[in-house]
């Protein structure tokens, strides 16, 4: 009896405490709600193991959300994001209307170029910050920079880079580029061209692939390819590597062990730059892949990854913040001290002229990863990643 | 009588050490091999490996039970730890671990094992003498870096890419707290008086000292290391010496190990051993502190009082835990 009585009240007592802890954990728990805006990307590619699947980048937005609210309920901060994937036609700007009138601030976009431009008014307008997780155009980030939108996927720059300082540091200096005859691909060659400048290379050759359309696949592909490609690249003056610019995804993949000369293929197959691949494994990333795996059962894509990179940067800026305030949270990552852990071997950070992500860059035959950029050798002042695309003293970006 | 002699002993055995520095006592050293799918056994008395064990796939954390007589060994692609008889340096065998076991440490009890589960956001607990699992603790998001504090009242686990240390009570198996630290913590030291817990992140390039009794971060420890670029230099394993005056803290890529005092935290010494530093342990004696290299595949052997590296051993591929056995 003398037990009981204590034991029932401490029970009481503890029931108490538990439900005012439970109500005040409800009040205080900060929302953080983001979306992402994305467009179907073209299922037309060489290989069909290429094809993107159609949760494409918003798999990796989830798990990062998922990520974020596992350390969410340690501080009592809980984080969404919504898929708004374009009906063809269907008007971006006005999606980013209706998320900010939702008090939604934060969006991911995954459009090309002009989708993301289209984007950046209604968005400015609207109190909202972007994440451009796909485009990699360099003018968004020079002449078209602006103030409010985070640059995470690489430009094109950084990946021509990447790719050089590797081919640079192999000896493979005299490059033979073959572009694609669409306005991309045109854009990705004067990648290379800068690059070879930059670091010491010489493009001996350079050749249009024109694209004379249909389809990218027939059942005799292989039999026409092996006859084409030898034509298309024999007769060039002596080199090391060939140089694919071909971001249309139009003929690329046909060029590996089907050229004239026996010579190994990089840039848009073969050896290719990418933010992230199915491959990696290296520095934890065996982890990541394995969560991801795990979630939607296919390998994480260089989209997913961006996207994860993204929404795990907000995160760490709301919780090193304590806030779900988008303001804080932007102001935060554009400070000096921001970075973000993402399975890269080192912190990524921001470009404060431009609101690029610094990060390295993987090389992989599509297979393994063949080498990490920036290579050995190749220094800079202030940070090894500033080797890789243009630098502060380059920039025309003027931020507002 | 016998004290005096005992002590008398002792200090002839400091004075000669004076002169010469002493033969390394012989103690078994283990490492594991993480792409080597192995368990190196080194004799620290000749400082060579004796013989090399097969254990299951990716191994890592690697823990002895009090007597020395069990190895337990993290194989996180096989999903369990496995028990290595170190009498007969044979696989006994296995306790169920959760899924991807990394990392992990014996509770005060002697007989529970916390095992730290990368894939799964869990610390599990196991009973090492019933091989069951008898508790499960939600932390934050790939828990990494295990340690018990010097009364065994708290255990400690941090999480890779929440960048917390979770503080965990022993007896209750629940969180009391969770702490704040920088980018991708790997290992946490309690000071031998318990006072303060250090954090490693490897990342964020820092050192978090926590003040044990409010549990917050109090300072912060950088490194840099003259021609070394800032993201090269990246904290992983972390040991005190027995009196807690020294910290020694693996720096990864940066391929050395920085010698720290504890009162000033002022950093007096970069020790260059083999590259990509990982994990730390002293021998018994704590004359010697053994470090796993990562990627030049060795063990560097640094004599403590001298600060020196003195030895280098070729061990398994991707050296990457260490646990010492006083025998």
């Amino acid at each position: 009896m003398t037990g009981w009585f204590p034991t029932m009240w401490l029970q009481g007592f503890c029931v108490a405490g538990f439900l005012a802890a439970a109500t005040a954990s409800v009040a205080e728990t900060l929302q953080i709600d983001t979306a992402l805006i994305r467009a179907q990307r073209s299922r037309e590619t060489v290989s069909i193991l290429d094809r993107p699947a159609e949760d494409d980048a918003i798999a990796g937005a989830r798990l990062a959300a998922l990520d974020n609210n596992t350390t969410g309920r340690f501080i009592d901060q809980a984080f969404t994001i919504e898929d708004h994937l374009l009906a063809p036609g269907e008007d971006a700007a006005s999606i980013v209307a209706a998320l900010a009138a939702r008090k939604i601030f934060l969006v991911l976009v995954d459009l090309p170029a002009a989708g993301l431009v289209g984007l950046a008014d209604a968005a400015r307008k609207a109190g909202v910050t972007l994440f451009n997780i796909g485009a990699p155009d360099d003018e968004l980030r020079e002449e078209q920079c602006r103030a409010d939108v985070v640059h995470v996927a690489p430009s094109r720059a950084m990946f021509a880079d990447a790719l050089a300082q590797y081919l640079v540091w192999k000896q493979w200096k005299r490059w033979f580029l073959i572009k694609g005859s669409h306005e991309a691909d045109e854009k990705l060659a004067e990648a290379y061209r800068r690059a070879a400048r930059k670091f010491g290379a010489k493009i001996v050759e350079e050749r249009t692939y024109e694209d004379l359309g249909g389809g990218r696949r027939s059942d005799s592909g292989s039999v026409q390819t092996q006859r084409l490609v030898p034509t298309l690249t024999q007769n060039a003056p002596a080199y090391d590597v060939l140089l694919a610019a071909d971001e249309s995804e139009v003929f690329a993949n046909y060029l590996p062990f089907r050229t004239y000369d026996a010579r190994p293929v990089a840039g848009s197959a073969g050896l290719e730059p990418k933010s992230w691949d199915g491959s990696h494994e290296q520095w934890g990333a065996v982890q990541l892949q394995n969560r991801f795996f795990a979630l939607v059962r296919r390998p994480m894509s260089e989209r997913d990854y961006n996207a994860w990179v993204a929404l795990r940067m907000i995160g760490e800026a709301a919780t090193r913040t304590r806030s779900n305030d988008p303001k804080t949270i932007v102001a935060y990552m554009k400070a000096p001290d921001f970075s973000v852990a993402a399975f890269k071997g080192q912190k990524l950070t921001l470009r404060p002229w431009n609101l690029q992500l610094r990060q390295p860059i993987l090389l992989g035959d599509g297979r393994m990863i063949v080498s990490v950029s920036p290579q050995e050798g190749f220094l800079h002042q202030t940070s090894a990643l500033d080797t890789l695309g243009l630098d502060r003293p380059e920039t025309r970006c003027k931020l507002d | 009588m016998q004290a005096r002699l005992i002590v008398s002993l002792a200090a002839a055995l400091a004075l000669w050490g004076l002169a010469a520095p002493l033969p390394a006592a012989a103690f078994t050293a283990y490492v594991s091999n993480e792409k080597g799918n192995s368990v190196s056994v080194i004799d620290t008395e000749t400082m060579a490996v004796t013989k090399t064990v097969p254990v299951g796939a990716r191994p890592r954390g690697i823990v002895l039970d009090r007597d020395g007589d069990r190895l337990f060994v993290c194989a996180g692609d096989d999903n369990r730890v496995e028990i290595l008889d170190t009498k007969t340096l044979e696989v006994t065998g296995t306790l169920p671990s959760g899924p991807d076991p990394e990392l992990l440490v014996l509770g005060p009890d002697g007989r529970t094992l916390y095992v730290a589960n990368e894939n799964d956001n869990m610390v599990t607990a196991i009973d090492i003498d019933t091989k069951k699992i008898i508790g499960e603790i939600p932390v934050g998001v790939e828990p990494e870096g295990m340690t018990l504090s010097p009364d065994g009242k708290v255990l400690v686990n941090t999480s890779e890419t929440t960048n917390m240390a979770h503080l965990i009570d022993t007896a209750t198996r629940k969180i009391v707290a969770n702490i704040l630290v920088d980018a991708r913590p790997r290992a946490a030291q309690h000071l031998p008086d318990g006072s303060k817990l250090w954090v490693t992140a490897e990342v964020g390039g820092t050192v978090s000292v926590i003040d044990t009794a409010t549990n917050t971060v109090e300072d912060k420890i950088g490194f840099s290391v003259p021609g070394l670029a800032a993201e090269a230099i990246q904290p992983v394993g972390l040991r005190f010496t027995a009196d807690g005056k020294r910290a020694f803290v693996a720096l990864g890529p940066a391929n050395r190990v920085a010698v720290i005092d504890t009162a000033t935290k002022r950093i007096e010494k970069y020790l260059l051993v083999g590259q990509r530093v990982w994990q730390l342990a002293f021998t018994p004696d704590g004359k010697y502190l053994y470090t796993t290299n990562g990627v030049s595949n060795d063990v560097s052997v640094i004599d403590v009082a001298r600060l020196k590296v003195v030895k280098s051993i070729p061990v398994g591929f991707f050296p990457w835990g260490i646990a010492i056995a006083p025998r």
